[in-house]
C-alpha cells in the first residue's frame, strides 16, 4: 500500500505534490469506497436475488424472474423502488433513534469488509488483530438491532430488539471461542496470517486439522448463523410471531437497509469460515503470472464464501425457527462448552500428538468427509426416487 | 437432548416494580390464519393469559339461510368453512334431506364421499402445512400447498370450482364424475401416498420442529370432552371418536377406515405434536377411504326429485357430519314454508377456540402461534 501510494505522488495526476500523509487515507478511502459500492452492495443484492431464487426453486416455486435475464436485475428494481417509497417516521417514535438505527446496523456490517482478503494481495486493511475487529464491529450491529426495536415505540419491534440483542450476545460467544482453536494453531489474529498457516488442499485446511478443529466449525457457522439472525435463528424478525421483529415500523429504504444487512452479512459469514477453516484465498502455485493468480485467488475464495452463503439459503428453507429459550439454551448449555472444550482440545493436541500422526489425522478425515458427501448425494438420490416427483412439480427448468 | 427451556421467574423484589405488557394479537397479524384476535398479557416472552376475541369476520350465515331458502343456501355453506367446503355442503343437504325425507342416490353418496375425502385431505394439507410455517419453516408450506393444487385440479374436473365448491344439492349432487374421473384420481392418490412420508421427512421428525411442538400445550382428554373440542382437536387427546363411525352417515358404516388416535407418540398425549400427527394420519386414511370410493362406486342417477319449490314438512332435524376440523352440526327449524325458521350451525373452530384462554397460561408468545396452528382455526368458521 505504501510503494503504491509514494508511486502514485510520484507520478503526478490527482496525488502530484500531496504529502504522504494527506495522501495515504485518501487512497485508503478510495479504495474502501471501491469496494463498498463495487463490490458490498451489489453482493448483497445479488445475493438478495439469489436468495429468492434458490428457495423458490427448493419451494417448487419459479421466484423473480421478469426484471433482466433470469430476473437478475430485480435487486436493483426492489432498491429503486424503496428509495422512492415514502419514508415513515411514527409520530410516537423516538425520531432521532429510529432513524440512525439502520445506518448503525449497515455501517457494522460493511465495517468487516475492511479486513477481508480477497486475495494474497486485496485487503484494504490486513490489520494484525483482523479477526478480533471483526468479532468487535459486528458488535455495531446489535446496538443498531436495539435501538430500531426500542425507538419504534411498537411492542412487537421492541420484543424483536430485545430478543435480538439476547441472542447476537450471546452466540459471540461461541463464534468468538470456536476462533480460539484457529488462532492457537496460527499464533496470529491476522487474517492473511490465518490463510498462510494453511494449504491449498483440503487436508491442509484447518476444518481437516482435527476434530476439535473440525466440530470447531460447525460451532462457528452455526452460531454466525444466528448472529446474522438466520434461520433457525431468526426470532428476532420471526414472521409468524412478531409481524416484522424489530423493523415492522420501518419503511422504504431505512426497512431496505435492515435487509441489506442480513444478506450482505451472508457472505461475510462465508468470508471468515473461508478464510479460518477453509484456506481462504489458497490455489496451488500453477503460474507465475501474478495476475492469473490474482484472479485464481480471488475466484477461490469468492466461490468458496458464496458456498456458504448458498448453504446458509439451503438451511433457511429447510428448518423450522427455535423458541427464544430454547436458543438460548442451546448456546449456553451445548455450544458453549463445546467450544470450550475444542479449545482445550486443540491446546492438547498442539502439545501431544507429533506431527506424523497430525497428518494421517488429516488425510483420513479428508477421506472421511469424501465419505460423508457421497452418502448425503445417495440420500438425495433416493428421496428424489421415492418422491418420484413430475416435472410439473418442480420448476427445474432455467428458462421460467 | 432436549432443548427444553430454562425454568424462568421474574423476580419481584426490593421494590423493583415490573409490570405486564398488554399484547394485541391480530386482528391483522401475519399468523393468526384470518382476523383472529388474542388480547395477551405476557411478561415478557412469557403469556400469563390470552384471551381470544372473536366476531371480526361474522357475516350472518345463518340468518342468511331464512331468507334465501333452501337451495339457495347451499353456495352460502361454502363459505362457513371455505377450506373445507364440501363437508359443509353436505351438511346443509343432509340436514335438508332428514326434514324432507328424501333417500338419496347410492351413486351420489358415493360422490360425495368423494369429494368430501378430497376436500379433507386438501384441508389437511393447508393445516400441516400452515403449522411448518408458523413454526418458521417455509418449504413444508409450498409443499403442502403444490400437492393440493393437484386436488383443486380434480375438484375442478368435478364440480367446476377450486374453493368453494357448491357441488352437493338437497337430494344428490349437481355433476356426476366426470368420464376418466375415477383413473386420474387413483393414480394421483398413487403418487401421493409416497409424498406424506417425504414430508414426514422433511418436517414432521425434524429435531427443531418436535421441540417446538411436543408437551406444548398438552390438554388431557377429560379437558378436552369437557371444552367441546372436536375432530382432530378431540383425537389428539386420545379420545376415540369420530362421527364418521360413530354416529355412521352416507355410506361410511360400508367403508373400512380407522380412526387416528393422539398416542403421545413423542412426550405427552395430547400435546401440540399429537394433533398434527392425528391430521397426517388422516390424510393416509382419507387416501384409503377414496381408494374404496372410486374402486366400488355404482352406476345410477346423482340427483333424487327434489322439487325446485322445495317445502320440507314442519319439524326439526339435527344432522352431524365430520367435517375436516371436526364434528359439525347443521340444526335446522322448519315451519312448513320455502325458507328455514332457523338455522344453526356448529363448528369446531369455534369450541376449540374456547380452550385457547387454558392452556395458553404460563406459555411463551411463540408458542400461541403453535396452539392457534395445532388446532387448525379458520376464521370464517369461528364466526359464520
Amino acid at each position: 500500500m505504501r510503494d503504491l501510494v509514494l508511486s502514485m505522488i510520484a507520478d503526478g495526476g490527482l496525488l502530484a505534490g500531496m504529502p504522504y500523509s494527506l495522501a495515504a487515507p485518501l487512497v485508503m478511502v478510495a479504495f474502501g469506497a471501491l469496494v463498498v459500492f463495487g463490490f458490498v452492495l451489489p453482493i448483497a443484492g445479488v445475493t438478495s436475488w439469489l436468495e429468492r431464487r434458490v428457495w423458490a426453486r427448493i419451494q417448487s416455486r419459479i421466484g423473480p424472474n421478469r426484471v433482466g435475464p433470469q430476473g437478475f436485475l430485480q435487486w436493483l428494481a426492489d432498491g429503486l423502488k424503496n428509495l422512492l417509497k415514502e419514508d415513515i417516521i411514527p409520530s410516537a417514535a423516538d425520531k432521532w433513534l429510529f432513524s440512525l438505527a439502520p445506518y448503525l446496523v449497515v455501517a457494522g456490517f460493511i465495517a468487516t469488509f475492511a479486513t477481508i482478503p480477497f486475495t494474497s494481495s486485496l485487503i484494504i486493511a490486513d490489520l494484525n488483530i483482523g479477526i478480533l475487529y471483526i468479532t468487535g464491529v459486528t458488535g455495531i450491529v446489535v446496538v443498531g438491532v436495539l435501538m430500531a426495536g426500542w425507538s419504534s415505540n411498537n411492542k412487537w419491534s421492541l420484543l424483536g430488539g430485545i430478543r435480538s440483542a439476547a441472542q447476537i450476545v450471546s452466540y459471540e460467544i461461541p463464534a468468538g471461542l470456536s476462533v480460539f482453536p484457529i488462532v492457537l494453531l496460527t499464533g496470529t489474529l491476522s487474517m492473511q496470517g490465518i490463510i498462510r498457516a494453511q494449504g491449498w488442499a483440503p487436508w491442509d485446511w484447518f476444518f481437516f486439522y482435527n476434530p476439535f478443529t473440525f466440530v470447531a466449525f460447525f460451532v462457528f457457522f452455526v452460531a454466525a448463523l444466528a448472529e446474522g439472525n438466520r434461520t433457525p435463528f431468526d426470532i428476532p424478525e420471526a414472521e409468524s410471531e412478531l409481524v416484522a421483529g424489530f423493523c415492522t415500523e420501518y419503511s422504504g429504504m431505512r426497512y431496505l437497509l435492515f435487509f441489506l444487512e442480513e444478506w450482505g452479512n451472508l457472505y461475510v459469514i462465508g468470508a471468515i469460515v473461508t478464510t479460518l477453516f477453509l484456506g481462504g484465498w489458497q490455489v496451488p502455485a500453477f503460474t507465475d503470472n501474478q495476475t492469473l493468480l490474482t484472479v485464481a485467488q480471488f475466484g477461490t475464495f469468492f466461490l468458496k464464501a458464496y458456498f456458504f452463503v448458498f448453504l446458509a439459503m439451503w438451511v433457511r428453507a429447510t428448518l423450522p425457527r427455535l423458541r427464544v429459550d430454547q436458543l438460548m439454551t442451546v448456546c449456553w448449555k451445548y455450544m458453549v462448552p463445546i467450544a470450550i472444550v475444542n479449545m482445550i482440545g486443540t491446546a492438547a493436541w498442539m502439545l501431544l500428538v507429533p506431527e506424523a500422526l497430525g497428518r494421517m489425522v488429516q488425510i483420513g478425515m479428508t477421506v472421511g468427509g469424501g465419505v460423508v458427501v457421497v452418502v448425503f448425494f445417495r440420500r438425495v438420490r433416493f428421496h428424489l426416487r421415492r418422491a418420484n416427483l413430475q416435472p410439473s412439480d418442480y420448476y427445474y427448468s432455467p428458462i421460467i | 437432548m432436549s432443548l427444553g427451556g430454562f425454568d424462568v421467574q421474574v423476580l419481584r423484589e426490593n421494590g423493583f416494580a415490573t409490570e405486564e405488557m398488554t399484547l394485541n394479537m391480530g386482528p391483522q397479524h401475519p399468523s393468526t390464519h384470518g382476523v383472529l384476535r388474542f388480547v395477551v398479557r405476557a411478561d415478557g416472552e412469557i403469556m400469563t393469559e390470552a384471551v381470544p376475541d372473536v366476531g371480526y369476520l361474522h357475516r350472518s350465515i345463518e340468518k342468511i339461510s331464512e331468507k334465501v331458502g333452501y337451495h339457495g343456501f347451499m353456495p352460502y355453506t361454502d363459505r362457513v368453512d371455505y377450506v373445507a367446503a364440501m363437508p359443509c355442503n353436505q351438511g346443509w343437504a343432509m340436514v335438508s334431506e332428514k326434514l324432507a325425507g328424501i333417500e338419496v342416490p347410492r351413486r351420489a353418496e358415493y360422490c360425495r364421499v368423494i369429494a368430501s375425502e378430497f376436500n379433507r385431505i386438501s384441508s389437511h394439507l393447508i393445516a400441516v402445512g400452515t403449522m411448518g410455517m408458523d413454526i418458521g419453516a417455509f418449504t413444508p408450506f409450498t409443499h403442502a400447498l403444490r400437492e393440493r393444487e393437484h386436488i383443486n385440479n380434480l375438484l375442478e374436473e368435478l364440480c367446476g370450482a377450486r374453493l368453494t365448491f357448491n357441488y352437493m344439492r338437497i337430494g344428490g349432487v349437481a355433476w356426476d364424475l366426470p368420464p376418466d374421473f375415477a383413473e386420474k384420481a387413483l393414480a394421483y392418490i398413487d403418487r401421493f401416498e409416497p409424498l406424506i412420508d417425504e414430508y414426514n421427512a422433511l418436517i414432521s421428525f425434524n429435531k427443531i420442529y418436535k421441540e417446538r411442538l411436543v408437551n406444548v400445550a398438552v390438554i388431557s382428554a377429560a379437558d378436552a370432552i369437557n371444552y367441546n373440542l372436536n375432530g382432530p382437536n378431540l383425537r389428539g387427546s386420545g379420545v376415540d371418536f369420530d362421527v364418521r363411525r360413530d354416529i355412521p352417515y352416507s355410506i361410511y358404516p360400508e367403508l373400512q377406515f380407522d380412526v387416528p388416535i393422539g398416542t403421545g407418540e413423542e412426550g405427552t398425549v395430547g400435546d401440540c405434536f399429537d394433533r398434527y400427527m392425528v391430521r397426517i394420519r388422516e390424510i393416509q386414511e382419507s387416501c384409503k377411504l377414496l381408494r374404496q370410493c372410486l374402486q366400488q362406486i355404482p352406476d345410477g342417477p346423482v340427483l333424487a326429485k327434489v322439487p325446485r319449490k322445495f317445502k320440507p314438512p314442519v319439524g326439526d332435524a339435527y344432522v352431524r357430519v365430520e367435517s375436516a376440523r371436526g364434528d359439525m352440526g347443521w340444526y335446522c327449524v322448519s315451519d312448513g314454508s320455502e325458507y328455514p325458521y332457523r338455522v344453526k350451525i356448529r363448528t369446531g373452530s369455534f369450541t376449540a377456540m374456547s380452550i385457547i384462554e387454558k392452556v395458553s397460561r404460563g406459555l411463551m408468545i411463540a408458542d400461541l402461534i403453535t396452539v392457534v396452528a395445532s388446532f387448525d382455526l379458520v376464521a370464517p368458521e369461528v364466526d359464520r
